[in-house]
């Protein structure tokens, strides 16, 4: 590989913009992602999925594909040497399928060849006979259908107990008085649909024996710890005889938060004893992970004639497909911010999560909150115009802040500057609307050149939301770091926070570099084998999580460099952020202090332009202000909100996963549309640092914030447009039309 | 088969399975991985390349179409060492998260440059619409593509 | 599996009347979708690529020549959009860059896709195509040669040469295509108008075919009924009949207020 200098590194502290340290290999092309990795003698593994939603296994018949060219093995389920199930939460999900499939794209068995082309020839000569049975596709029905998954594996956890069949988790948070009457009531029923992280680097890994009965696997991954943890009792291993080690991430938001190749890899290795890689395409990464689950909200507002809210009242019901992943914390999440940032006294939130046979659901960007915000924005612009208030004030009138409290009863401690961000993004200057004529790029349309200015009306909307920084209801969340001083002062810090382009290499090393007060200090690799759980790189919790943890570990090297004289020291240390507890399971109310860690809001200011006529948006500028603790690299945090905020536009204009019976029906980017160069507008990015007093140098979070309000946001300036009510995303032109 | 070809500036030669895209070829047979396989259905970009000059998706070319042609990868746009100007920018300007589209996206903001070389900022967008990126929203790209115009 | 590279159009012809089953890719953006995704495995490929015949194009008496070979970034160049300005349009909603350089007039006839974007802006052209085999040439009208979704009269040992358009003296042309964002779609629905003597307008996405509709100049307000009425969409994952029907109807009229000045 072609050696290429580096441009001068400044010398990056907290609060520094210094470029990432991945930046030139990745422009150069030689950083290594997961699927570029290759190994001597390395086989090409494929998976063979289903091509039903749900069906009965009558057999698996191999004979054939097992003698083809160039095939080292094929397995099934009775391959698995270990635990037949794994999960990130609960293990309902088979390693492969035995007995029934539950979803389309569920892997059924394994192929290892020499080049993919014999892997992909044998996996049809694979000959599996299933006999079809009736899909539970309607979340509605769901409770009254046939139990997809007879042994409950997630009741008795602590949650209420709903003896319903196919419900995942159902919470209710009874604050206050829920009957309490309001002077106005508006009332309204969102949906959302299937939102793909549709990351760009495809599933991907590599798994190589060790010779001892033991397995590496590099993978792209978000959690390399809770990976080895489902893995090894699966292949019946010790932990230790598995090492997940971080290969090169090409995105994430969520979709590698549950295995993907990680364990096919492994018994592929493991059964050749050589390295397998498998690298998904890019139909085969629409079933390859989990999805940001679709969900109906039915939402009911009570409030004074001046404004004041004084019940809400939420129905949520979310459709967590095939297999359970992370449903029952997106369940309650959805459920704590149903409201939104808003102090109300009463409310009554009833959140559903339900098993069908379509597409499993789990993390996504924004986790539950992205969806809740949606209603409740949709609603607070709805109840201002009952009122003929203006919804700026309204949001004012009734933000929550620091002292205000949770309908889960929890009360803020730390910061939520709901009223600021509110204000600093009202405040900033929108564009004059430009004169015709234009290029058709600069209209609603864009290429398509379908108007030269006909039909096009302006809207400008608005929305805040927030979410919660950090696991939540008692969850033992913990981050560990490992620094190794040297006696000239050089470091090496370990720590397994998965580097997933969010940027938190750079937060690791600008943390260490403040706290050792040295620039010369480098990131071991990130591994299970060398250092303890960093936890996920999710649930805006990593740069909090890992500084506390770089910090902790830097600190108390220097304090033992000084006590033994100045030799090397090699110390890890465990951070914690403070301790949460369950929600009563019947009352949905705090049981100790708190449920949430703490939180992050964002206010945002969308203008948009539509085709009225053809029900063509373009989006013309975003201005947001989001509340940050501490910005810790302020170029990484406007990239997270710009990046964030296109994510949300495009739940709102274009991106959801279709499907028939549970089949999808769009798994490509040709119809599985995401924002182009064309779709997104400048975004200007207010940044609200008020430190966090829980949290190291008062970071928070700030992948979230911006999604969460961006969908909302986006549609409230489409419904200025056209005055349509717009209760569903994404917004089809057909809805702008009213067909 | 066997395919001979150039690829930056040097004669590579391989041996391909019928079947096979350039941008497979590229990554697996030939030594080249930075040209990204996002998609292999020519909706993303990430695996540009240009073929005798033209702009082009390596996972939309027969390898065997290849054969006696040009290749100019992502690791050919540095010369001697020194990162191209498209590079630095995109460095220097936080254009890069994931990287997964960047390896596509500096190809294509080169090949924009050495054909304009005062893009306006409709330019650039239309430029670069056939390469996604799905971490950055965009907005550092087009400063990064803004920037290495400014120091050509 | 086989790739044969020609070198001449004759050696193409001949090893096309040798191996019928061969399929022959140009810019491969359709060819290579299906081999990457295991959609397709033929036995033979013929790599068009080396025959410079199907390349370029030209101008004589009002017809325009355009080979097979060229690509939608050769039809954007100024001088054949000022000559096809639908075609040079229709290319500009055409993918990316990318997709441009390398996307065919061929392998877009090849393809016979109802949502091909060449298609509405030749048929408004009244395009002859062009088709050759070692026996011979023939000329069919491009509404003769696209049959159906993805089926057009192609004969086995044929290849496409290219097609002939007539640019007419003082026509004025449109091209305009729906899509959900603002770049890189496939059309729910496209629509190519022509002013010029008469009234045509041809669709995509909106029926099994590309079709062309005609009227008189006298009927430019009933136009877009008409075309709307001559389309027969179906509900897919791209858009939904009614929407499509609507949307011509909105297209066509803007496209008439664009070509009647
Ligand atoms: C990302 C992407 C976006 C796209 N966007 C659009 C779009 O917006 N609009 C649109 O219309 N299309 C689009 N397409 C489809 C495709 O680009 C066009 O259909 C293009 O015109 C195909 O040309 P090609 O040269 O690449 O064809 P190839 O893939 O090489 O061939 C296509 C077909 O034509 C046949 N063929 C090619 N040349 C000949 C010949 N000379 N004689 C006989 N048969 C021949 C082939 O056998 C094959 O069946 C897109 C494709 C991709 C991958
Ligand atoms: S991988 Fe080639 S365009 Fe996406
Ligand atoms: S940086 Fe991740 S896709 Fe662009």
């Amino acid at each position: 590989m072609s050696e290429t200098a580096s441009p001068k590194l400044e010398l990056g502290r907290v609060g520094d913009s210094t470029p990432r340290i991945d930046g030139v290999p990745k422009v150069t092309g030689e950083f290594a992602y997961s699927s570029d990795l290759q190994a001597a003698g390395m086989l090409w593994g494929h998976t063979v999925r289903s091509p039903h939603a749900h069906a009965r296994i009558v057999s698996i018949d191999i004979s054939e594909a097992v003698g083809m060219p160039g095939v080292h093995a094929v397995l099934t389920h009775e391959d698995v040497p270990g635990e037949k199930r794994y999960g990130l939460e609960f293990a309902d999900q088979p390693v492969l399928a035995y007995e029934r499939v539950r979803y389309y794209g569920e892997p059924v068995a394994l192929v290892a060849a020499e080049h993919p082309e014999q892997a992909r020839r044998a996996a049809g000569r694979i000959r599996v006979e299933y006999e079809p049975l009736e899909p539970v596709v309607d979340p509605e029905r769901a409770t009254e259908q046939d139990p997809l998954h007879p042994d409950r594996p997630t009741m008795s956890h602590g949650y209420r107990d709903d003896p319903r069949p196919n419900v995942v988790r159902s919470l209710l948070i009874r604050h206050g008085d829920p009957e309490a009457d309001g002077e106005v009531t508006v009332s309204g029923v969102y949906e959302v649909g299937i939102q793909d992280q549709a990351f760009l680097g495809p599933e991907s890994g590599l798994a190589v024996p060790d010779g001892e009965g033991g397995v590496d696997v590099y993978v792209a991954t978000q959690w390399l710890h809770v990976d080895r943890d489902q893995v090894a009792p699966c292949l019946n291993l010790k932990p230790e005889q598995v090492r997940i080690h971080l290969a090169g991430v090409g995105g994430a938001f969520g979709g590698r938060e549950d295995l993907s190749m990680q364990l096919h890899g492994a018994l592929l290795a493991l059964h050749t004893d050589r390295p397998v890689k498998i690298v998904y395409n890019r139909e085969e990464s629409f079933v390859g992970h989990i999805h940001r689950h679709p969900a109906k909200i039915w939402a009911e507002h009570r409030s004074t004639r001046d404004g004041k809210l004084v019940n809400v009242r939420v129905r949520i019901l979310l459709d967590g497909g095939a297999y359970a992943s992370s449903s029952t914390a997106v369940t309650s999440n959805a459920a704590s911010f149903a409201v939104g940032p808003y102090a109300v006294d009463n409310a009554l939130i009833e959140s559903t999560c339900v098993y069908t046979n379509n597409p499993p659901c789990g993390a996504m960007r924004g986790f539950g909150a992205v969806q809740v915000c949606f209603a409740h924005e949709a609603q607070m612009d709805k109840l201002a115009e009952a009122l003929d208030i203006d919804p700026i004030e309204l949001r004012l009138l009734n933000a929550l802040g620091p002292g205000g409290s949770l309908p889960t009863g929890q009360k803020i401690t730390g910061t939520l500057p709901v009223a600021d961000v509110i204000r600093r993004a009202a405040e900033l200057d929108i564009p004059e609307q430009e004169e015709l004529p234009r290029d058709p790029m600069r209209l609603p349309g864009g290429s398509g050149n379908t108007t030269r200015g006909e039909g096009v009306r302006r809207g400008v909307g608005f929305a805040v939301g927030f979410k919660n920084i950090g696991y939540s209801e008692g969850f033992d969340d913990y981050t560990a770091a490992r620094v190794r001083l040297d006696a000239d002062g050089s470091a090496e810090v370990h720590c397994a926070a998965a580097e997933v382009g969010q940027g938190v290499a750079n937060v690791i090393l600008q943390v260490a570099r403040t706290e050792l007060g040295s620039s010369d200090v480098v990131l071991a690799p990130h591994t299970t084998a060398t250092v303890d759980s960093a936890g996920s790189a999710s649930a805006s919790r990593m740069t909090w999580m890992a500084a506390g943890a770089v910090r902790d570990a830097c600190r108390a090297a220097l304090e033992e460099r000084q006590q033994n004289g100045g030799k090397a020291v090699d110390v890890e240390r465990i951070y914690r952020h403070p301790r949460t507890t369950p929600l009563d399971p019947e009352t949905g109310q705090i049981t100790g202090e708190r449920a949430h860690v703490a939180y992050a809001c964002a206010a945002m200011r969308v203008v948009a332009e539509v085709d009225v006529e053809l029900g063509l948006t373009r989006v013309v500028w975003i201005g947001t202000a989001q509340d940050v603790g501490k910005a810790v690299n302020p170029q990484a945090v406007t990239g997270q909100i710009e990046g964030g905020t296109a994510q949300g536009l495009g739940l709102a204009l274009m991106e959801e996963i279709q499907t028939r019976d549970g089949l999808i029906t769009n798994a490509s980017f040709t119809d599985y549309l995401i924002p182009t160069t064309l779709d997104m507008p400048p975004v200007v990015s207010v940044l609200i640092e008020e430190a966090e007093p829980d949290a190291p140098y008062g970071v928070k979070g700030v992948g979230e914030p911006p999604t969460v309000v961006s969908t909302a946001a986006v549609v409230a300036a489409l419904r200025a447009a056209t005055g349509r009510e717009l209760t569903r995303v994404p917004v089809k032109p057909d809805d702008i039309v009213g067909l | 088969m066997r395919i001979e070809l150039q690829i930056n500036g040097e004669a590579h030669e391989a041996d391909v399975w019928e079947g096979e895209s350039l941008l497979f070829a590229l990554r697996e047979q030939l030594g080249f991985p930075g040209s990204k396989n996002a998609c292999e259905q020519g909706e993303c970009g990430s695996c540009s390349v240009l073929l005798d000059g033209t702009l082009v998706c390596s996972c939309l070319v027969l390898a065997a179409q290849a054969e006696g042609h040009e290749v100019v990868t992502v690791e050919g746009l540095a010369d001697d060492g020194r990162l191209h100007k498209v590079q630095e920018a995109f460095v220097a300007a936080g254009a890069v998260q994931c990287g997964f589209c960047t390896p596509g996206l500096v190809v294509a903001a080169a090949d924009l440059l050495k054909r304009n070389v005062y893009p306006s900022d409709d330019d650039i967008r239309e430029a670069l619409s056939g390469n996604l990126c799905r971490c950055t929203g965009y907005a550092k790209i087009f400063d990064a593509v803004r920037m290495a115009a400014a120091a050509l | 599996m086989d790739v044969l590279t020609p070198r001449s159009l004759e050696e193409a012809l001949r090893l096309k009347a040798e191996r019928p089953d061969a399929v022959p890719i140009q810019g491969g953006t359709d060819v290579m979708v299906e081999l990457n995704f295991d959609r397709a495995r033929p036995a033979v490929l013929l790599n068009l690529n080396e025959v410079a015949e199907l390349r370029g194009w030209s101008q004589a008496d009002g017809k325009v020549w355009l080979g097979a070979g060229l690509t939608y970034s050769e039809a954007m160049e100024p001088k054949l959009a000022e000559a096809l300005p639908a075609l040079a349009e229709a290319s500009r909603t055409v993918g990316g860059p990318q997709i441009r350089n390398r996307g065919t007039i061929g392998g877009n006839l090849g393809t016979a896709s109802p949502a091909g974007d060449a298609l509405p802006p030749l048929l408004v052209c009244g395009a002859e195509v062009k088709l050759a085999s070692v026996l011979g040439e023939r000329v069919v009208s491009l509404e003769e040669f696209l049959v159906g979704p993805k089926r057009n009269v192609l004969a086995e040992d044929e290849l496409i040469l290219g097609v002939t358009v007539d640019t007419g003296d003082e026509s004025r042309q449109t091209f305009m295509k729906v899509g959900p964002r603002n770049a890189m779609v496939i059309a729910v629905v496209s629509l190519a108008v022509r002013v010029d003597g008469d009234l045509r307008a041809a669709f995509g996405s909106a029926g099994p075919v590309s079709k062309l509709v005609r009227a008189e100049l006298a009927d430019a307000d009933s136009f877009p009924q008409r075309v709307a009425e001559a389309a027969s969409p179906i509900d897919d994952v791209r858009g939904t009949a009614s929407y499509r029907r609507h949307a011509l109807r909105i297209l066509t009229k803007r496209a008439l207020d664009r070509c009647l000045v």
